[in-house]
């Protein structure tokens, strides 16, 4: 905990943590990225969303996204104190103590799934509900640390706000929206792998059975092109059901090659190559992350160009 | 000499801008929900 000392004197009372503590709690860079493709998905939904719901909904995703954030970093703050990457929040750096960052996560879940049945649909609200529950519970307590699938099990959890923005705006499930969940759902895996082969060392010294830990680099990199492979007619399914057209189509065809692309150059040219050197993994890593944005982007732009 | 700050006043400051976030999302709720019964009368 934080704590000012005056020279000569006893350690005073810890100080409480600061505003600024807690919106870090939220994991706002993530937020961003749910935040964008919660909207995607309320945007490329084929009905007229009133802007007031619409702004409610997606508020609601960013909370319950910064709850399941903050319910992990509590769950988490001791790995988070083994690694380079994590060590200054909030929890392992000693600025506010485990519990307040429990209630604090406990709250905003609470509060968003209580807004999103009120505001937008219980549909939408108990969806929500069970994704937080799946990053919590499922992925952070309970199979992030037992097996070296963490990764492909947590991109479920990940993929769950573009199918949320989808249920908020039509007030049903249909096969579009699991089409924006699987999307995300298989892309997770090679681009957070792509990631672990390059930051390996400080999972191993955490104890998180990440893919590159526990299976070995020439497992994972094999892997990431699988996932990769699949993602390429995953990513074109929607323009082949005719639910986007060819904006999204082409925009889907050329990311999803570059990305297969830049996974080949992971996994086949480096396999068995005692490298130092990890600039394909970060340039892969780097695209994926322009691969989302720009997809779901493509898709939104098609649903307002092509009506 | 270096200067070290006042616990207590530190206290004070930190509560007294958590009181002001949390005064302004209570607001802030209040306003949206006024909006959400406005649109959803709306039909």
């Amino acid at each position: 905990m934080t704590s000012v000392s005056t020279p000569g004197t006893a350690q005073s009372a810890p100080l409480p943590a600061d505003w600024r503590d807690f919106f870090a709690l939220t994991k706002p860079r993530v937020m961003s990225l749910v935040i964008f493709t919660g909207l995607c998905g309320l945007l490329a939904a084929p009905v007229s969303v009133n802007p007031v719901l619409g702004f409610t909904a997606i508020l609601c995703i960013a909370l319950g996204a910064g709850g399941s954030a903050a319910l992990n970093m509590w769950w988490e703050a001791d790995i988070d104190a083994q690694m380079k990457r994590t060590a200054a929040r909030p929890l392992p750096a000693g600025r506010m103590p485990r519990e307040s960052a429990r209630d604090f996560g406990l709250i905003l879940s609470l509060i968003s799934v209580l807004i999103m049945a009120v505001g937008v649909g219980y549909l939408a609200a108990a969806v929500l509900a069970f994704s937080i529950f799946y990053y919590a519970v499922i992925y952070t307590m309970w199979l992030k640390p037992r097996t070296p699938q963490n990764i492909v099990i947590g991109g479920g959890a990940g993929a769950f706000p573009p199918m949320i923005g989808w249920i908020a705006a039509t007030g049903e499930i249909t096969l579009m929206p699991i089409l924006l969940f699987a999307i995300i759902f298989f892309w997770t895996p090679p681009h957070f792998w792509a990631l672990a082969l390059f930051v390996e060392t400080d999972y191993a010294k955490a104890g998180i059975p990440m893919m590159p830990v526990v299976a070995g680099q020439h497992s994972t990199r094999r892997q990431i092109l699988v996932y990769a492979v699949l993602l390429l007619p995953l990513a074109m399914l929607p323009f082949w059901i005719a639910g986007a057209g060819v904006v999204y189509g082409a925009s889907a065809l050329l990311l999803s090659a570059i990305f297969l692309v830049l996974a080949l150059r992971v996994a086949v040219f480096r396999q068995g190559v005692g490298e130092t050197d990890m600039g394909p993994e970060k340039r892969l890593f780097a695209f994926s992350v322009f691969y989302l944005f720009a997809l779901f982007a493509a898709l939104v732009a098609d649903r307002w160009i092509m009506g | 000499m270096p200067s070290f700050p006042d616990p207590e006043a530190e206290r004070k400051r930190i509560i007294k801008q958590r009181n002001w976030m949390l005064g302004g999302l209570l607001v802030g709720m209040v306003v949206l929900f006024y909006y959400i019964t406005i649109a959803r009368l709306g039909g």
